[in-house]
């Protein structure tokens, strides 16, 4: 594998120039901007990256399911490879469940007009490879979780693809059965076992992709670029606890958690949109305390490394980066490269009663967070203390799309209800400064 | 801290503890709106108590100024009959789910009234009713409730059962924890958790109850004949007088009014039942509603539900408070209460159908039942070949749209409308099509059977083909799967579960129409097919007794049993094999 790996890379798939948006043609919102990338012969690619940020949208535009609006995806034929084709295994393993393990395999074949007796042998040599045989009448109902996507991997497999996409294809399993899953997969790459040329896997794992690829490609939310290409040159197998492994785990976190240069002025460019238009993500108050209450106690003692937290707190990317930068943007928390730092607040947070800790938290929202500023001013102002939440809705979607906005509206209720600063009824929609009764 | 930061607000300004302010522009609409309809609802009353004789002081007239007032007679006979199947629901159907015993008589009847013709039976309820409150129309007005109300209280009931048995464990154990008494179980617990369920079967019951609307208003038994006013007289008469702008006047109108009360009652409705559903997902898009928005605003809607609450109240206050049990003693049922139950039931069931059987053998001769069961086997015929090419022609379709959520979005409210729509406002412009072509009743009656009942089969497909997930949707597109791969794979049987429901809905509706599509009147110009639907009409209208209830027992069992032998089976293996959870 190394030694393949040093010779002059062969491409096999070329993107160039991907800008992509959701929404009708003229406009909409931009999810890929100006995405460059070659897959070469003989590499693992990993692309990290978190929710929302375009990473699957590209992974479909490779596969051919989704039409970029600008761009191009093209795929070069070499020598041993004349006609690069892909196949795709789904986070969700989309196994129909209809059709047994067998046929379920077969699908592709069939599309392609293969004759029957040739379709049943090659399904049954990549269900055996992937180690099923005896489970080929099973219906996926009757199997285990890691069980679908081993179908769904020999799905993929029988049909002789050049390229292998992943869409977090571990994610929805339990943490054992990813391992061996991820194991096996592993294996048999580096026995060249796979009829495969190359793999691009999609995660938000960062050891995932640390311990899967050749390559990893960093990429950016709203909208999704590639800011950062690693080279992963640690020899395999891969020890997680080996300190070249720890060593550059923490520094894709510090990449991932470094704040775009025009934000630096401002922390509130964590989040996309400035002011009221800030997206808030949601994150509730419970989760929150629960980090500060971590962080704060031993062994952390007020300084954690964003890895060492989610692996002590079994916690994916996209659970533990919001909670970091919301903590952040209350001035509850300090991002420094890897390391979440509790600021002195925090810190008396960790020690303080419930109300206390309201009061605390209730200041941090109407100092720092504008929309929760906004609607108390308002409520304040009117002589009823009550405004319909349509308003703010309709103020929030003059800035952004209507499900960010609903997200914002919900969160920010959430924390104004906790710190007890206003209140919301779902009854008649309206924010108010009472009491409930 | 807490008490310091609510002082300012301790002592509110003097409107605001009145909760009164100036009243905003939504107030005023939904006021507007609220005394319009209060106006509307006695007016229209007022005309139900009246002795019979005014309906022939004021006979039914093909003036279009008198329509606006008929659709109101109509829809109030509608109204009304939804708050007797609700009431009805709430009632039976808790006593089915709460009682074992009851329930062993409740559900296998509501199971067979939900296949049995409901035309049918006008010819019995009507001298019922007229009987009942001589010389006034509200007899008659009654008769018309109540056959609106068998084509609604029984789904109504079988669905608000079948939530109530399907309660989430933990919620029913909290409430056994708690001792809560059974009136308060019910409004905390059954209650909510059905309503969404019944909310959704009610909007389409009143969908079809307009089909007997336009039956039942103008009613001929023997040699009585009834017209009250209303959108189905006019109709009738329109036919009888073969006055085609009349007709149009007649449907522009019920087209009118489907849309008015789906936007002015149901979707506010529906709207705000959607917070009862129980589900912890909340994956799927929310349903809107404007006058609910509207409603929400103001401040009238607490007050118009103030004396509905304040009864519930007041049933809550007067139920005494159960202790928990300090002891639990194991309860043991008499098994032999159980039993001797159950023999009950089982004699009652046989006296009735022995007494049943010979009363029609004592008017009617073996021959003649032997007829009857060839003629079902024509309608049969009828009817599987129709739902057979309706599901050729919308089955392709429904995916094609299904599959474009834009369209499906647009299409969808479409095809409810149609299936709402009463379908044997058309029936005349068949008939003046097979006269003039001079084509045989015996095939080109039956399309109408079909004519309304299809669509049920066009929005289920639809809603199976938009539920397909996307990744399987990606899965096919990666392989390029194509043709009749691609059908045999992925779309037929996707859709298989919700095309189910829609054929045999579909089929049970299409049996009901026989007997008003496969005898037809224009004018002086009446075509008849041959089949059991016809037989029931022919009998219903010469008023003979004994050949109306051959007609209506030959029916019911060859429904139930197409139910039973065909779709039951059928749905069962969806169920087992093609669902997607």
């Amino acid at each position: 594998m190394a030694t393949l790996a040093t010779q002059s890379p062969l491409p096999l798939i070329e993107v160039r120039g991907l800008n992509h948006y959701y929404g009708p043609p003229p406009g909409g919102h931009l999810v890929l901007e100006d995405v460059n990338l070659t897959l070469n012969q003989n590499e693992v690619v990993g692309l990290l990256g978190r929710s929302g940020s375009g990473k699957s949208t590209l992974l479909r535009s490779i596969a051919g399911l989704i039409h970029p609006r600008e761009g191009s995806v093209e795929r070069i034929p070499s020598e041993d490879c004349p006609d690069p084709s892909v196949a795709m295994v789904f986070q969700t393993f989309a196994l129909f469940p209809w059709l047994t393990v067998q046929q379920n395999v077969e699908l592709g074949l069939e599309a392609q007009k293969v004759p029957p007796e040739e379709r049943r042998q090659r399904a049954l040599a990549a269900i055996d490879l992937i180690g099923l045989d005896g489970f080929e009448n099973a219906y996926p109902k009757e199997l285990s979780g890691g069980m679908r996507q081993r179908v769904g991997l020999a799905r993929a497999l029988v049909v002789n693809p050049a390229l292998l996409l992943m869409d977090e294809p571990f994610s929805a399993l339990d943490v054992l059965t990813a391992e061996t899953l991820r194991t096996d997969l592993l294996d048999l790459w580096s026995e060249g076992r796979m009829p495969i040329k190359s793999i691009l896997i999609v995660t938000h794992n960062i050891e995932e992709a640390v311990q899967m690829c050749d390559r990893i490609l960093v990429f950016s939310s709203n909208p999704g670029r590639v800011v950062a290409e690693i080279k992963v040159d640690i020899p395999r197998p891969r020890d997680r606890l080996d300190p070249p492994f720890r060593a550059l785990v923490d520094d894709i976190y510090a990449r991932m958690t470094a704040r775009p240069a025009q934000a630096q002025a401002t922390r509130d460019g964590l989040f996309p949109g400035t002011g009221i238009a800030m997206v808030l993500p949601h994150v509730s108050t419970n989760t929150l305390a629960g980090l500060i209450e971590e962080v704060d106690g031993t062994p952390f003692n007020g300084k954690a490394s964003m890895a060492e937290l989610a692996d002590s707190l079994n916690f994916e990317i996209d659970d533990l980066f919001p909670m970091a930068e919301t903590l952040q943007l209350l001035r509850f928390a300090e991002l420094r490269g890897a390391q979440l730092l509790l600021t002195p607040a925090a810190r008396r947070y960790a020690q303080a009663e419930v109300d206390q800790r309201k009061a605390m938290f209730g200041e941090a929202l109407l100092a720092h967070v504008p929309l929760a500023q906004h609607i108390r001013r308002i409520l304040d102002e009117r002589a009823s203390h009550k405004a319909p939440a349509r308003r703010f809705r309709d103020e929030l979607e003059d800035h952004m799309s209507e499900d960010f906005a609903d997200e914002t509206l919900k969160t920010v209720t959430n924390w104004g209800r906790y710190a007890e600063i206003f209140t919301y009824h779902e009854d008649d929609d309206q924010f108010s400064l009472d009491d409930p009764q | 801290m807490k008490a310091e930061r609510h002082a300012p607000r301790a002592l509110p300004v003097f409107s605001r503890m009145l909760r009164l302010s100036r009243p905003s522009r939504e107030d005023a609409l939904a006021f507007a709106l609220l005394a319009a309809l209060a106006l509307l609802v006695f007016r229209g009353a007022e005309g139900a108590i009246q002795p019979l004789s005014s309906l022939h002081l004021a006979p039914v007239t093909l003036d279009p100024a008198q329509l606006p007032y008929y659709a109101l007679r109509t829809v109030l006979r509608m109204f009304a009959a939804l708050l007797a199947s609700t009431l009805f629901t709430l009632v039976v159907a808790t006593l089915a789910a709460r009682s074992k015993a009851a329930g062993q008589i409740i559900v296998p009847a509501l199971d067979i009234l939900q296949s049995v013709p409901i035309l049918g039976f006008l010819t019995f309820t009507v001298t019922f009713f007229m009987n009942l409150f001589p010389g006034n129309v509200l007899g008659v007005e009654l008769a018309s409730v109540f056959a609106i109300f068998t084509s609604q209280a029984w789904n109504m009931a079988f669905s608000f059962y079948q939530s109530l048995r399907n309660l989430p464990g933990d919620l029913e154990e909290a409430c056994q924890g708690f001792a809560l008494p059974p009136i308060r179980r019910f409004m905390r617990l059954d209650l909510p958790y059905a309503t969404p369920a019944l909310v959704w079967n009610a909007m389409m019951s009143m969908s079809g109850g307009w089909f007997f609307v336009v039956a039942s208003e103008a009613i001929t038994v023997g040699n009585t004949t009834v017209t009250l006013p209303g959108i189905g007289s006019y109709l009738a008469i329109a036919i009888a007088h073969q006055d085609f702008r009349s007709v149009g006047w007649a449907v522009g109108m019920m087209a009118l009014v489907i849309v008015a009360y789906d936007q002015l009652f149901f979707r506010p409705i529906v709207a705000w039942a959607d917070r009862f559903r129980f589900e912890q997902t909340a994956g799927s898009e929310r349903p809107a509603s404007w006058l609910f928005d509207l409603l929400r605003r103001t401040r009238l809607l607490p007050l118009i539900f103030r004396p509905v609450t304040e009864l519930g109240n007041l049933l809550l206050a007067l139920e005494p408070t159960l202790r928990p049990r300090r002891a639990i003693s194991p309860r043991q049922p008499n098994p032999w209460a159980g039993r001797l139950w159950q023999a009950a039931i089982w004699l009652s069931v046989t006296a009735v159908l022995c007494w049943t059987a010979r009363y029609i053998l004592s008017a009617l001769s073996l021959m003649e039942v032997a007829r009857v069961l060839g003629l079902a086997t024509l309608t049969m015929l009828r009817v599987i070949v129709l739902i057979a090419l309706a599901s050729v022609v919308w089955v392709p379709l429904g995916v094609a749209i299904g599959l474009r959520p834009r369209l499906a979005e647009a299409v969808q409210p479409i095809a409810q409308f149609l299936a709402a729509f009463p379908a044997n406002v058309l029936f005349p412009f068949a008939v003046i099509a097979i006269v003039r072509w001079q084509l045989m009743p015996d095939i080109w009656l039956s399309p109408l059977m079909i004519l309304g009942t299809q669509w049920y089969i066009l929005f289920n497909v639809i809603a199976g083909a938009s539920a397909i997930p996307t990744d399987l949707r990606e899965v096919a597109d990666m392989f390029g799967l194509k043709g009749w791969q691609w059908w045999r794979q992925v779309a037929l049987p996707a859709i298989f579960p919700y095309y189910i429901t829609g054929a045999l809905t579909a089929s049970g509706g299409s049996w009901n129409a026989s007997i008003v599509a496969e005898a037809v009147t224009w004018g002086d110009r009446h075509l008849q097919a041959h089949g059991l639907g016809a037989y029931i009409a022919q009998a219903t209208t010469d008023g003979h007794v004994p050949q109306v209830a051959l007609g209506i027992g030959v029916m019911s069992l060859f429904v139930l049993g197409f139910n039973r032998l065909v779709w039951r089976p059928l749905y069962a293996f969806g169920e087992r094999r093609l669902s997607l959870s």
